[in-house]
């Protein structure tokens, strides 16, 4: 099948661009990991509608209706529980739905896949029951998955003090909250006059602060954290105030923000930019979203982090970029103008200087003896000594050590490896490379292979 | 460690479906890593040292919810949504050709 453009994400991004390219009669086709449509942020909203959970979720949720009804109306073809696993020039994307490939072409690809959180590792991170604020907030959206017994959050940003919330709303509780963010420097208080605007955004952050305290401990201002057990979490630790402190724990939620999923616009060799105060890697995007390659556009997240309501701007955006491109609009920046897509975003960005500022990745030393790789169990250790018999380049580690190897791909360790690197040879972290992101971007099975040749050779 | 919001005592469950062959109650809407985090020692195990693991990040990026879904091993369980009979097995240390 033969499309004018391809999306890849069925998020903010991905549906308002969907929604724009329908209204200017392109012929759009988006794929999506997920059975239904609304990413992460908006995960299963059509089935809670009607659930308990629904209004726990927040107002911020409840918002995504309206994107999710006008993309189901838009006439998009839409492939839902569908993995890309592999995109070639042309543009060719090769794609697996219930174990069945299938190979589609599109005029334009827009890749709007959005964030993973960013990978911490940290003594006992690969423990059972340990897991991310935001897997606890999708269990949550999925089935209605609340965690029971000692649930301790440790982490920052905005998340896990909004998962917090979600949960004490349903009567769930939490022992703890161990708040890794440091003080809040000169340099985050500077940029607050340009978030103004979004002050009720920051009235929001204050009040689920002030939840989460009331509801549990609040710990601050403390190192190393180690979540410990026998085949599963039983207890953490930390260090303050110069004296080793224990409880009992039966969930640990960790979060320290979330970094774009890159792994498809670095198979593509795309040109990336190091974000230094964020600590992720970018696609190079122009003012449209265009990457450094003709006709593969980015939107949101993906592009670098920005928040749902400005994934749906930049989504509105790359859509009128990709129809200018492709004749399907013959005036774009008229477009742009008339819908205020520039003020729009500048309005749904104003804070994120501020919470950028505020939230910097943490940047302790990590020890010898943690995991860095989880598939492979190589330790940061095992990859310093490889990194000093080795140029500063991650291949070299991957080949001494396996890191890297294992199902995810890099997408767990592949920023603890370029920082143990610098670390090693006294460099800055955006001088080394990412891995090399090799195809197929998803693991699949020589049967859903050979279905490919089988429709092939059909057709 | 994990419960559904939905479980009301006398209400039954969405669906049943097969956890190692134990029959597990199950929620519209939630993944095979989901009824993973319910059912005791469902987790796989490391094919490089053992040790028994968890779904981490839920959303398809930490492969630590790989299980063997209606005799597909490897499946990234976050990815699928239950379904009811649904047969779900751990995947436990490295493949073997033999079997």
């Amino acid at each position: 099948m033969s499309y004018d453009v391809a999306i890849i994400g069925a998020g903010p991004a991905g549906m308002s661009a969907a929604v724009r390219l329908r209204a200017l009669g392109a012929a759009v086709i988006v794929i999506d990991e997920q059975p239904a449509p609304g990413g992460q942020i908006f995960r299963g909203i059509e089935r809670n509608a009607a659930s308990p959970v629904f209004p726990a979720l927040g107002e911020d949720y409840a918002k995504g209706c309206a994107l999710v009804a006008a993309f189901r109306a838009s006439g998009a073809e839409y492939l839902p529980s569908t993995q890309v696993w592999q995109i070639e020039d042309g543009w060719n994307l090769f794609l697996t739905t219930e174990r069945k490939a299938r190979h589609i072409t599109a005029r334009a690809v827009l890749l709007a896949n959005g964030a993973q959180e960013r990978p911490v590792p940290f003594p006992g991170w690969t423990l059972p029951n340990v897991m991310t604020v935001g897997a606890a907030q999708i269990l949550l959206k999925s089935g209605g998955m609340l965690p029971e017994g000692r649930i301790w959050i440790a982490g920052a940003g905005p998340l896990p003090l909004l998962y917090a919330t979600q949960l004490l709303n349903l009567g769930g509780r939490i022992a703890g909250y161990l708040d890794t963010a440091t003080t809040p420097k000169l340099s985050a208080l500077a940029r607050l006059p340009g978030a103004w605007r979004e002050f009720g955004n920051l009235a929001k952050g204050l009040r689920w602060l002030r939840d989460v305290r009331r509801s549990g401990m609040m710990i601050k201002g403390f190192s190393d954290l180690r979540a410990e057990g026998e085949e599963r979490l039983e207890h953490l630790t930390w260090e303050a105030a110069g004296k080793r402190h224990r409880v009992e724990a039966d969930v640990l939620l960790v979060h320290e923000g979330v970094v774009p999923r890159i792994h498809e616009t670095l198979a593509l060799r795309c040109e990336h930019i190091w974000n230094e105060e964020q600590g992720y890697l970018a696609p190079k995007l122009d003012r449209w979203g265009q990457t450094s390659r003709k006709d593969l556009f980015v939107a949101g997240d993906a592009g670098g982090i920005g928040g749902w309501m400005a994934a749906t701007v930049s989504g509105e955006i790359a859509a009128l970029g990709i129809a200018g491109q492709l004749g399907i609009a013959a005036n774009p920046d008229d477009l742009r103008q008339a819908a205020h897509l520039d003020q729009r975003r500048a309005r749904a960005l104003a804070l994120r200087p501020f919470l950028d500022a505020l939230y910097p990745p943490p940047r302790t030393r990590l020890a010898d003896d943690v995991i860095a790789c989880r598939c492979e169990e190589v330790t940061a250790g095992a990859i310093r000594s490889a990194a000093r018999n080795s140029p500063a380049d991650p291949s070299a580690v991957k080949a001494a050590t396996r890191c890297g190897m294992g199902p995810c791909q890099g997408r767990q360790c592949g920023y603890t490896v370029q920082a143990l690197l610098a670390e090693v040879h006294g460099l800055p972290i955006g001088d080394v490379s990412f891995f090399h992101i090799r195809p197929p971007l998803k693991p699949i099975t020589l049967g859903e292979i050979a279905s490919l040749e089988h429709a092939e050779g059909a057709a | 460690m994990f419960k559904s919001v939905l479980e009301r005592p006398g209400v039954p469950p969405d669906m049943m479906v097969l956890v190692n062959g134990v029959e597990t109650p199950a929620w519209d809407g939630e993944t095979v890593a989901s009824v993973l985090l319910r059912v005791p020692d469902a987790g796989r195990r490391s094919p490089i040292s053992g040790t028994l693991r968890l779904p981490y990040c839920q959303m398809g990026v930490c492969f630590e919810c790989l299980a063997i879904v209606d005799g597909i091993a490897s499946t990234q369980g976050c990815l699928v949504p239950v379904q009811p009979g649904m047969r779900i097995e751990s995947q436990r240390g490295p493949r073997e050709i033999s079997r």
